[in-house]
């Protein structure tokens, strides 16, 4: 048995996600190698060498795939995994662009969005936006899947003894040009990454008044999430989205404000720890899944527990 | 330019779904059925480029049952020119499906294939990619927004960072993200209109395509309901909670 994991990065950091795909190889049993894929990356797959787990890591250093553009990515994970059992790589943007044409090349089905691994060939994912769990047994001989990275623990680092190999790849494809990527640095942790999360949706009623959630994330070193409807209303960007098209998050706590608790909503966001819902609405569908829930004006509540959370730390 | 939107009949998306008691599948029976809200928003985008006078003719394609005729003529509706069916009764996995629209697409060689970014039921979000791959196309998925210049597409694609732009050279794959655009109401006249639009139904074997299933459905479940906690107060009282009981302040 042998698995590829596709790790995702920016040519400077690898994301937490592939030690959560190694813990999900882990399940299947047989070698983990870890496939580094960009331009400028050997630093990345020096530390990724640390990784608990992993028998080789794989740098493929190309220039073609300086921006993880998703015809070159395809093509370079077929050639390189090709004679492995399984290939993954996380359900995120990053994965999901790539993978399904590296099954298509391959003449496999992908199986997305894996949430457990029941045997060698069967594996659960949600359908229906998580409202139903499908179980299912897969008889292609080469398993292309998409991780969902929040449904498995992490591994450590430190004390892996990963051998570097480089691997290289050709390219016929005809593809796309990158022309430009806004960056957008916050300083705060990563959404799918971050211990606490602090959401807000239409109850904030504007984008100046949604800013109010920072100094609250602030105290909590929380990452800041969005329902749809805070995001198609312009209050922040399309990368603060939580729920069944956007970020699927699974926090220690998870407080949503403002958010009624759309299904959708709830598919990203319903596997957190504790959950907290701060809403003026009673009968808001978000209460049905909250483990604490606060019926009032946010505009009242939010300083209040900012000050509370300050006086708690001294 | 010719255009080809792939539509797929879905489960509404105000429909709770029900899982069946004997754990083979969801309920269907009596359901409403809409077209996939991201493939009608990938028709909206095709008919605009229809009025902009950049699309010549915009051709619907759908795979499914015989009730799937019911999905292109509401893309009849929107403004589409005319629709395909590819009618089977067998599960349709993203693979079959795109193998099925690459035959279409060698048949009708269009310059531009839109399609929603995943289905709604069994949110797979693989298809446009798999096609992509299949014709050698460039891609560009997850959009939320495409302006055509020169035979070429700038995307903006909704990425986990934010955003990305591309540039890609026609022939292309696109998919479509929430943010594209809203779509219209299909006015009356325009319904009635689309009831005379041309439908073609094909077969499986019309196309020479035999699909084999690359997996078997063991099981399929409720997931693991949440219940409800407890009402707090007031901010103190749920402080408390979080640092007394839950421990994670």
């Amino acid at each position: 048995m042998t698995v590829l994991i596709v790790g995702e990065h920016d040519n400077t950091i690898l994301t937490p996600s592939s030690l959560h795909m190694v813990s999900t190889a882990q399940k299947l049993g047989g070698d983990i190698d870890l496939l580094i894929a960009g331009e400028g990356c050997l630093q990345i797959a020096q530390k990724a060498c640390k990784i608990e787990g992993l028998r080789k890591v794989l740098l493929l250093d190309k220039p073609e795939l300086g921006h993880h553009g998703a015809e070159s990515m395809g093509e370079a994970v077929v050639q390189i995994g090709k004679s492995y059992d399984y290939i993954m790589a996380p359900a995120t943007t990053f994965g999901k662009n790539f993978l399904p044409r590296v099954a298509a090349l391959l003449d496999v089905a992908q199986i997305s969005d894996v949430i457990g691994i029941e045997s060698k060939d069967t594996f659960v994912r949600p359908i229906y936006a998580g409202n139903a769990i499908v179980t299912l047994q897969s008889n292609d001989a080469l398993k292309v899947m998409t991780v969902r990275p929040t449904a498995f623990s992490a591994v450590s680092v430190g004390s892996g003894t990963a051998t570097l190999e480089y691997v290289s790849a050709s390219f016929t494809a005809r593809s796309s040009i990158f022309m430009d990527r806004s960056a957008v640095k916050s300083g705060r942790p990563e959404l799918t990454a971050a211990r606490v999360v602090v959401s807000g949706g239409r109850g904030f009623q504007n984008a100046e008044k949604f800013k109010m959630i920072e100094v609250l994330a602030d105290q909590l070193d929380a990452a800041i999430g969005a329902s749809r409807a805070a995001v198609d209303a312009g209050y922040v960007s399309n990368d603060y989205q939580v729920g069944q098209t956007g970020k699927i998050v699974a926090p220690e706590l998870y407080i949503a404000i403002g958010i009624s608790g759309a299904i959708q909503h709830l598919a990203g966001m319903k596997d957190s720890k504790v959950i907290v819902a701060i809403n003026k609405d009673p009968d808001a569908p978000i209460f049905q899944i909250a483990d604490y829930s606060l019926v009032g004006d946010l505009f009242d509540i939010i300083p209040q527990l900012i000050q509370s959370l300050q006086d708690l730390k001294t | 330019m010719k255009v080809l939107i792939a539509v797929k009949r879905v489960v509404d998306y105000n429909v709770k779904v029900r899982v069946k008691p004997d754990h083979t599948g969801v309920d269907l029976v009596n359901v409403k059925m809409s077209i996939n809200p991201f493939d009608e928003i990938a028709v909206e985008e095709g008919v605009r480029l229809l009025e902009s006078g950049q699309a010549k003719e915009l051709i619907a394609v759908s795979i499914g049952p015989l009730q799937a005729q019911e999905t292109l003529r509401s893309a009849l509706a929107l403004g589409v020119n005319r629709g395909i069916l590819v009618q089977t009764d067998e599960t349709v996995e993203p693979l079959h499906v795109a193998k099925i629209l690459k035959v279409l697409v060698e048949r009708e060689k269009p310059d531009l294939i839109l399609l929603g970014k995943q289905a709604i039921d069994d949110d797979c979000n693989q298809t446009g990619q798999m096609l992509g791959a299949l014709l050698g196309w460039p891609q560009g998925t997850f959009i939320s927004k495409l302006v055509l210049q020169n035979s070429e597409a700038i995307v903006t694609r909704e990425v986990d960072g934010g955003h990305e732009t591309l540039k890609i050279s026609l022939p292309a794959v696109i998919t479509t993200d929430l943010r594209l655009n809203v779509p219209r109401y299909p006015k009356l006249p325009n319904i009635m209109k689309a009831k005379q639009k041309p439908l073609e139904i094909l077969s499986l074997e019309t196309l020479g395509i035999v699909l084999s299933p690359h997996h078997k459905i063991l099981k399929v479940a409720e997931p693991q309901t949440r219940k409800a906690g407890i009402k707090v107060k007031d901010v103190a009282d749920l402080v408390h909670h979080l640092h007394e009981e839950a421990r994670i302040l």
